[in-house]
């Protein structure tokens, strides 16, 4: 088995598969995390093996105090 | 092609994404070698890789953290918590603080409560980017850069086109240059890394940014178009990376939305002196009641 830890969520899945596969199959959107394993970025088409325990990082920033909602006009 | 970036080795990956940097501003013309480079850091992922990058680069930069006093001052205390240990951490990182509440008197929330029917985040916007700008002109900054990514500029391209505001889409560019003395030139040189690179890149750097979104971005617009993006990305590999490059080659080279449109009087603010299209005080002094 593999585990999936995002946000405080967990999923236990078959191993085999890659992490793009596995990151479907919870029902999250590949783009929009990392994949972190035993501290190491890795990419999305790593295979998963038995044991691998596997953190998400979300990579949606909406709201860092610089974001960008309303950015309009300068000078107005 | 963009799978093979991220999966390059982090060392590898590291040295393409400061170069690509480097490529961009010097593509673009950001700034130079000689000039003096405000960044705007928000202790998010973009900003703090933004700083690491141009300080790698040898870029004469400063950080200007503009403290907003959000959730009641939790989330500005830990976003500059992130700010102030970055800094610790290399030398030449320094920052200038602008706090709000102290510099005027109120937090950008009780001018919100106090108008009922404005959002916040359109006041923070705006208090931003004024702030921003003053800082960047009083003290002579050449440039004023922002750690937008490519899917930061992918969804406003989207809530632009929705909305058909042609004066925004002639104007949404990766350099914008100063056109007033009162206006600072403004730089993207992250636009065109997807969000996941320098989220990667943050991270392969070791960098302590804050993680948690503003609370006031729960709900927002431009979270929704990020991921309406992402599905198509996830569909079509290089979507957003078209619709956002191909969108800027194609204005370019068919002078898409140069056509008419009334020419911005630009009048000068009577308190502040930034360029206001209103008669007498800009958005921003009006804001605060000064006069
Ligand atoms: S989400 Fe809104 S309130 Fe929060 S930093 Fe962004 S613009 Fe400001
Ligand atoms: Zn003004």
């Amino acid at each position: 088995m593999i585990k999936l830890v995002y946000r405080g969520k967990e999923w236990e899945l078959k191993a085999g598969m890659t992490a793009r596969a596995a990151i479907k199959k919870v029902g999250l959107d590949p783009e929009s995390v990392l994949v972190v394993r035993d501290g190491q970025l890795v990419t999305d088409d790593t295979i998963l093996k038995d044991g691998d325990e596997v953190r998400l990082i979300a990579v949606i920033s909406g709201g860092a105090q610089n974001c960008f909602h309303f950015e309009g006009c300068p000078g107005r | 092609m963009r799978q093979h970036r991220l999966a390059l080795c982090g060392e590898h990956f590291t040295e393409w994404f400061i170069s690509r940097t480097q490529r961009a501003i010097e593509r673009y013309g950001m700034f130079g070698p000689e000039d003096r480079v405000l960044v705007a850091v928000s202790g998010g992922k973009d900003s703090l890789a933004l700083w690491d990058v141009l300080l790698r680069l040898g870029y004469d930069v400063e950080g200007l953290y503009i403290n907003l006093a959000i959730a009641d001052q939790q989330y500005s205390e830990e976003s500059k918590a992130r700010v102030e240990q970055f800094a610790s951490e290399r030398s030449g990182a320094d920052f200038q603080i602008v706090d709000v509440k102290k510099t005027y008197g109120k937090s950008v929330l009780e001018l919100a409560r106090e108008r009922r029917g404005r959002e916040v985040c359109s006041l923070c916007g705006l208090v931003k980017r004024h702030i921003m700008n003053r800082v960047a002109c009083e003290r002579g900054f050449a440039a004023l850069a922002t750690g937008h990514n490519l899917d930061d500029e992918a969804a406003v391209l989207f809530q632009n086109v929705l909305r058909w505001q042609t004066g925004y889409l002639a104007r949404q560019a990766p350099v914008l240059p100063s056109t007033h003395p009162r206006l600072a030139r403004k730089a993207k040189p992250f636009f065109r890394f997807y969000e996941r690179e320098t989220a990667a890149y943050a991270l392969l750097q070791g960098t302590d940014y804050i993680y948690e979104e503003c609370p006031h971005s729960k709900g927002a617009t431009t979270i929704l178009y990020k991921e309406l993006l992402n599905r198509l990305e996830t569909r079509s590999r290089g979507a957003k990376q078209q619709f956002y490059l191909s969108f800027l080659k194609t204005r370019r080279e068919e002078g898409l939305f140069s056509g008419p449109r009334e020419k911005l009087d630009l009048g000068e603010c009577e308190n502040c002196g930034q360029p206001t299209t209103a008669p007498a005080l800009c958005a921003f002094c009006r804001l605060w009641g000064m006069s």
